[in-house]
Protein backbone atom coordinates (compact mmCIF):
# COMPACT_ATOMS: atom_id res chain seq x y z
CA UNK A 1 0.00 0.00 0.00
CA UNK A 2 1.66 3.23 -0.95
CA UNK A 3 2.00 5.67 1.76
CA UNK A 4 3.43 8.74 0.11
CA UNK A 5 0.22 10.47 -0.40
CA UNK A 6 -0.06 10.71 3.46
CA UNK A 7 2.84 13.09 3.35
CA UNK A 8 1.68 13.95 7.11
CA UNK A 9 3.95 11.82 8.26
CA UNK A 10 5.30 14.05 11.24
CA UNK A 11 9.06 13.44 10.43
CA UNK A 12 10.66 16.56 11.09
CA UNK A 13 12.53 15.80 8.12
CA UNK A 14 9.74 15.15 6.01
CA UNK A 15 7.67 17.82 6.08
CA UNK A 16 4.35 17.84 4.05
CA UNK A 17 4.77 18.46 0.46
CA UNK A 18 3.71 21.20 -1.29
CA UNK A 19 2.67 24.74 0.13
CA UNK A 20 1.79 25.41 3.85
CA UNK A 21 -1.56 25.80 4.96
CA UNK A 22 -3.57 29.05 4.11
CA UNK A 23 -5.13 30.23 7.43
CA UNK A 24 -8.52 30.78 5.43
CA UNK A 25 -8.65 27.34 4.43
CA UNK A 26 -7.68 26.01 7.97
CA UNK A 27 -10.35 28.61 9.24
CA UNK A 28 -13.02 27.20 7.11
CA UNK A 29 -12.48 23.19 8.66
CA UNK A 30 -11.49 24.41 11.80
CA UNK A 31 -14.78 27.00 12.45
CA UNK A 32 -17.08 25.23 10.44
CA UNK A 33 -15.99 21.73 10.10
CA UNK A 34 -14.89 19.02 12.62
CA UNK A 35 -17.01 17.05 15.35
CA UNK A 36 -19.27 19.19 17.42
CA UNK A 37 -20.05 18.13 20.79
CA UNK A 38 -22.62 18.74 23.28
CA UNK A 39 -23.58 17.65 27.09
CA UNK A 40 -21.06 18.50 29.50
CA UNK A 41 -18.86 20.65 27.46
CA UNK A 42 -17.34 23.83 28.65
CA UNK A 43 -17.15 25.40 25.66
CA UNK A 44 -16.56 25.14 22.38
CA UNK A 45 -15.78 28.36 19.58
CA UNK A 46 -19.87 27.77 18.48
CA UNK A 47 -20.56 29.29 22.23
CA UNK A 48 -18.07 32.49 21.80
CA UNK A 49 -20.49 35.58 21.48
CA UNK A 50 -18.83 37.34 18.62
CA UNK A 51 -20.56 40.41 18.93
CA UNK A 52 -17.76 42.02 20.63
CA UNK A 53 -15.22 40.42 18.98
CA UNK A 54 -12.96 42.84 16.55
CA UNK A 55 -12.80 40.06 14.32
CA UNK A 56 -16.25 39.23 13.34
CA UNK A 57 -16.08 40.27 9.71
CA UNK A 58 -13.21 37.60 9.42
CA UNK A 59 -15.21 35.07 11.29
CA UNK A 60 -18.53 35.78 9.69
CA UNK A 61 -17.06 35.71 6.24
CA UNK A 62 -16.25 32.35 6.89
CA UNK A 63 -18.86 30.66 9.01
CA UNK A 64 -21.77 33.04 7.88
CA UNK A 65 -24.14 34.65 10.72
CA UNK A 66 -25.31 31.65 11.41
CA UNK A 67 -23.03 28.79 11.69
CA UNK A 68 -25.39 26.28 9.85
CA UNK A 69 -25.62 22.70 9.29
CA UNK A 70 -25.15 22.11 5.32
CA UNK B 1 8.71 26.66 22.27
CA UNK B 2 7.23 26.39 25.80
CA UNK B 3 9.28 23.65 27.90
CA UNK B 4 6.36 23.22 30.36
CA UNK B 5 7.45 20.61 32.89
CA UNK B 6 6.00 17.59 31.65
CA UNK B 7 2.77 16.01 33.20
CA UNK B 8 3.18 12.62 35.21
CA UNK B 9 1.68 10.48 33.10
CA UNK B 10 -1.96 9.88 33.69
CA UNK B 11 -2.19 12.62 35.84
CA UNK B 12 -5.85 13.64 35.54
CA UNK B 13 -6.39 17.28 34.43
CA UNK B 14 -8.23 18.38 37.66
CA UNK B 15 -5.99 21.11 38.10
CA UNK B 16 -8.56 23.85 39.28
CA UNK B 17 -6.41 26.06 37.29
CA UNK B 18 -6.73 24.12 33.84
CA UNK B 19 -9.60 22.69 31.70
CA UNK B 20 -8.73 19.82 28.90
CA UNK B 21 -8.47 20.64 25.37
CA UNK B 22 -9.87 18.34 23.02
CA UNK B 23 -7.89 17.75 19.49
CA UNK B 24 -9.28 14.65 17.95
CA UNK B 25 -11.20 11.59 18.99
CA UNK B 26 -9.69 7.81 17.52
CA UNK B 27 -9.62 4.64 18.58
CA UNK B 28 -7.69 3.40 21.75
CA UNK B 29 -4.13 1.56 20.75
CA UNK B 30 -0.63 1.96 20.87
CA UNK B 31 -0.83 4.67 17.35
CA UNK B 32 -2.59 7.40 19.93
CA UNK B 33 -0.80 6.73 22.78
CA UNK B 34 3.02 7.28 20.63
CA UNK B 35 1.16 10.58 18.92
CA UNK B 36 0.51 11.69 22.40
CA UNK B 37 4.21 11.27 23.93
CA UNK B 38 6.03 13.21 21.31
CA UNK B 39 3.37 16.00 20.39
CA UNK B 40 2.60 19.15 21.82
CA UNK B 41 -0.63 21.53 22.02
CA UNK B 42 -1.81 24.52 22.14
CA UNK B 43 1.11 26.80 23.33
CA UNK B 44 3.52 23.88 23.46
CA UNK B 45 1.83 22.29 26.50
CA UNK B 46 2.16 18.40 26.30
CA UNK B 47 -0.61 16.28 24.87
CA UNK B 48 -2.00 13.46 26.88
CA UNK B 49 -4.23 10.59 25.72
CA UNK B 50 -7.93 10.23 27.58
CA UNK B 51 -9.21 6.89 27.19
CA UNK B 52 -13.22 5.92 27.44
CA UNK B 53 -15.08 3.26 26.10
CA UNK B 54 -12.20 1.71 23.78
CA UNK B 55 -11.22 5.49 22.64
CA UNK B 56 -9.41 7.62 22.69
CA UNK B 57 -8.99 12.04 23.18
CA UNK B 58 -5.62 13.80 22.55
CA UNK B 59 -5.99 16.49 25.19
CA UNK B 60 -3.51 19.02 26.55
CA UNK B 61 -4.42 21.19 29.26
CA UNK B 62 -5.09 24.47 28.58
CA UNK B 63 -5.76 27.78 31.45
CA UNK B 64 -8.86 27.67 32.44
CA UNK B 65 -9.22 31.44 32.30
CA UNK B 66 -8.14 31.49 29.02
CA UNK B 67 -10.75 29.31 27.66
CA UNK B 68 -13.58 30.25 29.76
CA UNK B 69 -16.26 31.80 27.75
CA UNK B 70 -15.42 35.18 27.98
CA UNK B 71 -11.43 34.09 28.06
CA UNK B 72 -12.02 32.81 24.47
CA UNK B 73 -13.33 35.65 23.14
CA UNK B 74 -10.70 37.83 24.70
CA UNK B 75 -7.94 35.50 22.47
CA UNK B 76 -10.27 35.94 19.31
CA UNK B 77 -9.88 39.90 19.73
CA UNK B 78 -6.89 39.03 18.29
CA UNK B 79 -5.85 37.55 14.37
CA UNK B 80 -2.32 36.31 15.36
CA UNK B 81 -3.63 34.55 18.45
CA UNK B 82 -6.43 32.93 16.91
CA UNK B 83 -4.01 32.15 14.05
CA UNK B 84 -2.01 30.06 16.44
CA UNK B 85 -4.76 28.44 18.27
CA UNK B 86 -5.75 27.10 14.82
CA UNK B 87 -2.32 26.22 13.66
CA UNK B 88 -1.85 24.29 17.05
CA UNK B 89 -5.14 22.41 17.11
CA UNK B 90 -4.17 21.25 13.47
CA UNK B 91 -0.88 20.14 13.73
CA UNK B 92 -1.98 18.15 16.33
CA UNK B 93 -4.78 16.44 14.08
CA UNK B 94 -2.97 16.86 10.81
CA UNK B 95 -0.01 14.54 12.83
CA UNK B 96 -2.58 12.12 14.13
CA UNK B 97 -4.56 11.42 11.02
CA UNK B 98 -1.11 10.73 9.44
CA UNK B 99 -0.93 7.54 11.45
CA UNK B 100 -4.26 6.59 12.00
CA UNK B 101 -8.47 7.18 11.57
CA UNK B 102 -9.28 10.63 13.99
CA UNK B 103 -12.38 12.36 14.08
CA UNK B 104 -11.33 16.32 14.87
CA UNK B 105 -12.96 18.29 16.90
CA UNK B 106 -13.74 21.87 16.23
CA UNK B 107 -11.62 24.79 17.52
CA UNK B 108 -11.70 24.87 20.72
CA UNK B 109 -13.48 22.21 22.08
CA UNK B 110 -12.63 22.32 26.45
CA UNK B 111 -13.95 20.12 29.08
CA UNK B 112 -13.66 20.78 32.35
CA UNK B 113 -11.77 18.16 32.97
CA UNK B 114 -10.07 15.06 31.93
CA UNK B 115 -12.78 13.16 33.90
CA UNK B 116 -15.43 14.26 31.71
CA UNK B 117 -13.89 13.88 28.38
CA UNK B 118 -13.58 10.41 29.70
CA UNK B 119 -17.16 9.76 30.18
CA UNK B 120 -17.56 11.65 27.03
CA UNK B 121 -16.19 8.83 25.75
CA UNK B 122 -17.67 6.28 27.28
CA UNK B 123 -21.44 8.06 26.88
CA UNK B 124 -20.70 8.78 22.95
CA UNK B 125 -19.14 5.49 22.01
CA UNK B 126 -21.35 4.23 19.43
CA UNK B 127 -20.90 7.46 17.45
CA UNK B 128 -17.56 8.06 17.79
CA UNK B 129 -17.72 4.53 16.05
CA UNK B 130 -19.98 5.07 13.31
CA UNK B 131 -18.23 8.17 12.62
CA UNK B 132 -14.63 6.83 12.54
CA UNK B 133 -15.96 3.99 10.60
CA UNK B 134 -17.70 6.35 7.77
CA UNK B 135 -14.73 8.06 7.72
CA UNK B 136 -12.01 5.19 7.90
CA UNK B 137 -9.60 5.36 4.77
CA UNK B 138 -10.78 8.60 3.46
CA UNK B 139 -9.32 12.14 2.86
CA UNK B 140 -10.66 15.62 2.52
CA UNK B 141 -9.56 17.59 -0.72
CA UNK B 142 -10.50 21.18 -0.62
CA UNK B 143 -11.62 22.52 -4.03
CA UNK B 144 -11.68 25.97 -4.71
CA UNK B 145 -12.72 27.61 -8.44
CA UNK B 146 -11.94 31.50 -9.08
CA UNK B 147 -12.59 34.24 -11.67
CA UNK B 148 -10.38 37.01 -12.50
CA UNK B 149 -11.83 38.92 -15.38
CA UNK B 150 -8.55 41.52 -15.13
CA UNK B 151 -6.18 38.47 -15.61
CA UNK B 152 -8.28 37.51 -18.99
CA UNK B 153 -8.61 41.15 -20.07
CA UNK B 154 -4.42 41.45 -20.16
CA UNK B 155 -5.20 38.39 -23.23
CA UNK B 156 -4.88 40.04 -26.67
CA UNK B 157 -7.99 42.43 -27.10
CA UNK B 158 -9.20 43.29 -30.45
CA UNK B 159 -6.75 45.91 -31.66
CA UNK B 160 -7.94 49.59 -30.93
CA UNK B 161 -9.20 51.22 -33.92
CA UNK B 162 -6.96 53.63 -35.29
CA UNK B 163 -9.78 56.30 -35.71
CA UNK B 164 -8.38 59.53 -34.08
CA UNK B 165 -12.11 61.59 -34.48
CA UNK B 166 -13.94 62.25 -32.00
CA UNK B 167 -16.85 60.56 -32.85
CA UNK B 168 -14.73 57.44 -33.88
CA UNK B 169 -12.65 57.64 -30.40
CA UNK B 170 -16.32 57.31 -28.69
CA UNK B 171 -16.99 54.59 -30.58
CA UNK B 172 -13.79 52.87 -29.62
CA UNK B 173 -14.83 53.26 -25.96
CA UNK B 174 -17.83 52.26 -26.43
CA UNK B 175 -16.70 49.25 -28.13
CA UNK B 176 -14.15 48.65 -25.84
CA UNK B 177 -16.48 48.94 -22.33
CA UNK B 178 -18.62 46.38 -24.08
CA UNK B 179 -15.92 44.06 -25.30
CA UNK B 180 -14.85 44.36 -20.91
CA UNK B 181 -17.95 43.53 -19.81
CA UNK B 182 -18.38 40.47 -22.50
CA UNK B 183 -14.95 39.32 -21.44
CA UNK B 184 -15.94 40.00 -17.81
CA UNK B 185 -18.91 37.59 -18.35
CA UNK B 186 -17.32 35.17 -20.33
CA UNK B 187 -14.91 34.87 -16.89
CA UNK B 188 -17.50 34.54 -14.95
CA UNK B 189 -19.26 31.82 -17.50
CA UNK B 190 -15.98 30.02 -18.43
CA UNK B 191 -15.27 29.97 -13.88
CA UNK B 192 -19.04 28.74 -13.74
CA UNK B 193 -18.38 26.06 -16.45
CA UNK B 194 -14.49 24.72 -14.69
CA UNK B 195 -16.74 24.39 -11.51
CA UNK B 196 -19.25 22.02 -13.08
CA UNK B 197 -16.35 19.83 -14.69
CA UNK B 198 -14.42 19.71 -11.21
CA UNK B 199 -17.52 18.28 -9.71
CA UNK B 200 -18.16 16.08 -12.03
CA UNK B 201 -14.89 15.02 -11.74
CA UNK B 202 -14.62 14.55 -7.78
CA UNK B 203 -18.08 13.02 -7.64
CA UNK B 204 -16.78 10.24 -9.96
CA UNK B 205 -14.83 9.52 -7.11
CA UNK B 206 -15.68 10.97 -3.66
CA UNK B 207 -18.04 9.61 -1.38
CA UNK B 208 -19.31 12.84 0.08
CA UNK B 209 -19.08 16.88 -0.94
CA UNK B 210 -18.93 19.42 1.54
CA UNK B 211 -19.97 23.08 0.28
CA UNK B 212 -18.00 25.94 2.42
CA UNK B 213 -18.74 29.81 1.22
CA UNK B 214 -16.75 31.02 -1.19
CA UNK B 215 -13.90 32.95 0.38
CA UNK B 216 -13.82 36.67 0.73
CA UNK B 217 -12.40 39.38 2.35
CA UNK B 218 -9.29 39.87 4.33
CA UNK B 219 -7.61 36.70 4.73
CA UNK B 220 -8.65 35.33 1.20
CA UNK B 221 -5.05 36.83 -0.53
CA UNK B 222 -5.46 35.05 -3.68
CA UNK B 223 -6.21 36.92 -6.88
CA UNK B 224 -9.36 36.83 -8.41
CA UNK B 225 -12.94 36.18 -6.75
CA UNK B 226 -13.65 32.93 -5.61
CA UNK B 227 -16.50 30.86 -7.31
CA UNK B 228 -16.92 27.93 -5.33
CA UNK B 229 -15.22 26.40 -1.96
CA UNK B 230 -15.76 22.96 -1.54
CA UNK B 231 -14.87 19.87 -0.22
CA UNK B 232 -14.81 16.09 -1.27
CA UNK B 233 -14.29 13.09 1.08
CA UNK B 234 -12.41 10.88 -1.23
CA UNK B 235 -10.91 7.53 -0.97
CA UNK B 236 -6.98 7.77 0.47
CA UNK B 237 -5.75 5.33 -2.66
CA UNK B 238 -7.47 7.84 -5.09
CA UNK B 239 -6.36 11.08 -3.42
CA UNK B 240 -3.52 11.78 -5.38
CA UNK B 241 -4.65 10.80 -8.63
CA UNK B 242 -7.40 13.02 -8.02
CA UNK B 243 -5.57 15.73 -6.82
CA UNK B 244 -3.71 15.97 -9.93
CA UNK B 245 -6.33 15.76 -12.59
CA UNK B 246 -8.73 18.80 -10.43
CA UNK B 247 -5.33 20.88 -10.16
CA UNK B 248 -4.73 20.23 -14.41
CA UNK B 249 -8.48 21.23 -15.13
CA UNK B 250 -7.78 25.13 -15.46
CA UNK B 251 -4.39 24.61 -17.30
CA UNK B 252 -4.50 27.45 -20.44
CA UNK B 253 -7.61 29.31 -19.86
CA UNK B 254 -7.61 32.61 -19.37
CA UNK B 255 -9.06 34.42 -16.42
CA UNK B 256 -9.81 31.28 -14.54
CA UNK B 257 -8.34 29.10 -11.57
CA UNK B 258 -8.77 25.90 -9.49
CA UNK B 259 -6.67 25.19 -6.51
CA UNK B 260 -7.08 21.80 -4.64
CA UNK B 261 -5.96 21.69 -1.09
CA UNK B 262 -5.76 18.71 1.50
CA UNK B 263 -5.37 16.12 1.56
CA UNK B 264 -6.69 16.88 4.95
CA UNK B 265 -8.08 15.02 7.98
CA UNK B 266 -12.03 14.90 7.54
CA UNK B 267 -12.79 17.97 9.06
CA UNK B 268 -15.81 18.57 6.35
CA UNK B 269 -17.38 15.82 7.34
CA UNK B 270 -16.68 15.21 10.93
CA UNK B 271 -19.34 17.55 11.92
CA UNK B 272 -22.13 15.59 12.94
CA UNK B 273 -22.86 16.66 16.22
CA UNK B 274 -22.07 14.22 18.77
CA UNK B 275 -25.26 14.96 21.53
CA UNK B 276 -24.79 13.57 25.27
CA UNK B 277 -28.02 12.41 26.48
CA UNK B 278 -31.26 13.54 25.17
CA UNK B 279 -30.91 17.47 25.73
CA UNK B 280 -28.66 17.73 22.81
CA UNK B 281 -29.30 20.95 21.60
CA UNK B 282 -30.08 20.40 17.30
CA UNK B 283 -27.02 21.30 14.76
CA UNK B 284 -26.03 25.11 15.61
Amino acid sequence: MSTDLVGGVLGESEPRSGPPVALIDLLDRLLNGGAVLTGDLVLSIADVDLVHINLRAVIRSITGEEPGPW
Amino acid sequence: MSTAPETPAGAPGADAGEMSYVYAVGREGPALDGLAARLAGVDGRPLRPVAGGGLCALVSPVPADAFSERGLAAQMEDLDRLEAVARAHHAVVDAAFAETSVLPMRLATVYLDDARVAAMLVGQRDQFQELLGRLEGHVELGVKVYADPRAAATAPAEPAAATSSGAGAGRAYLRRRQAQQRDSQDVYQAASDLAARAAHLAEGVASSRAVHRPQQGQLAARAGVNVTNEAYLVPRDHAARLHRELAALADGAPGVAIEVTGPWAPYSFATAVVAEGADGGGPR
